[in-house]
């Protein structure tokens, strides 16, 4: 069918555009395409740390304390909750609501942040950086850095998403779906976090 | 306009799955505290994770409603899980002082 045909006729027959791939929109897709990759991204660097942990035998534990990991834990999870709400109330069409959650969610992902950034630098008090390890190995430090700052990136680029997706959809340039995908994102920080935590942290618990 | 798909649920089944996924979050902090060898730990902090993973993908992220997607980011995950498999030998060599693969 040619392109003059589409247009004598005003719309497109059926089937003669492309069916949206599994059914799902462009942008929705789109997203789905960048977790993928992005979870690939993090297998990379999980399954390295776990040749390297495999391969050396005096790994240092140095985390004593697990109050710190679970209060962050405790804070990525309930921000996803809240994510959700903000997508039920965008869906039935409460701007004022939905930008409210989005916003405590992206309060939750601050308070995120500074919990990881002040381990951060407690650790790198004790003399803990990428390329130093009083516990023992340096690669220690390199992964542990490696893998949370990574992390942590995508935690601060979903803050600064959140707000960014919440201004404009208040505002009327963004609709629910555009919340719903920033929703997907959201989600996938926290479903890494869920790897994260028992690999970086929990099987390097000092007892 | 907004995916029909999300229509389905509500809030009560959304703090049912965050409540689940606290709770299993806790098991993997209980694990940590086992007296068991790192193999053992390994294995179900994995199990643990997965199960985490995948509750927070069919329901959070709606995998669920989407049965084609679901399938697609299955296949392809485990793929790339696979792939990355394949150097485990060589981080055994390693730890056996045997030379790397050339």
């Amino acid at each position: 069918m040619s392109q003059a045909d589409l247009t004598m006729h005003g719309h497109p027959p059926a089937g003669a555009m492309a069916e949206p791939t599994f059914s799902v929109p462009a942008k929705k897709m789109a997203m789905w395409l960048f977790i993928i990759a992005d979870t690939a991204t993090f297998a990379g660097c999980l399954v390295a740390y776990g040749f390297t942990r495999n391969a050396t035998p005096d790994w240092p534990r140095p985390f004593h304390s697990i109050v710190n990991v679970a209060s962050m834990t405790f804070i990525l999870l309930t921000s996803s909750l809240t994510m959700l709400i903000a997508i039920r109330e965008a869906e039935q069409g409460k701007k004022d609501k939905a930008f409210r959650w989005m916003m405590i969610t992206a309060l939750l992902g601050v308070l995120f942040a500074f919990l990881h950034i002040r381990e951060w630098l407690e650790l790198i008090d004790k003399g803990l950086t990428l390329f130093h390890n009083p516990y023992g190995t340096p690669m220690f430090g390199g992964f542990f850095f490696s893998v949370t700052g990574l992390h942590l990136t995508h935690v601060i680029g979903g803050v600064i998403a959140l707000i960014a997706v919440g201004i404009r959809y208040r505002g009327g340039r963004y609709n629910a779906a555009d919340i719903e995908i920033t929703g997907l994102y959201w989600h996938f920080v926290d479903l890494v976090w869920m790897f994260v935590v028992p690999f970086m942290y929990l099987m390097n618990l000092g007892h | 306009m907004a995916d029909p798909t999300y229509k389905n649920g509500g809030i009560t089944r959304d703090i049912g799955i965050y409540v689940l996924l606290l709770i299993l979050a806790g098991v993997q902090f209980i694990i940590a505290y086992q007296n068991i060898s790192s193999t053992q730990m390994f294995a179900r902090m994995l199990a643990v994770a997965v199960i985490e993973g995948g509750v927070a993908l069919l329901y959070f992220m709606d995998l669920r409603e989407n049965r084609g997607l679901r399938w697609f980011v299955l296949i392809f995950a485990i793929g790339v899980l696979l792939g990355l498999q394949y150097g485990w030998t060589d981080s055994f060599r390693l730890l056996d002082g045997v030379r790397w693969a050339q």
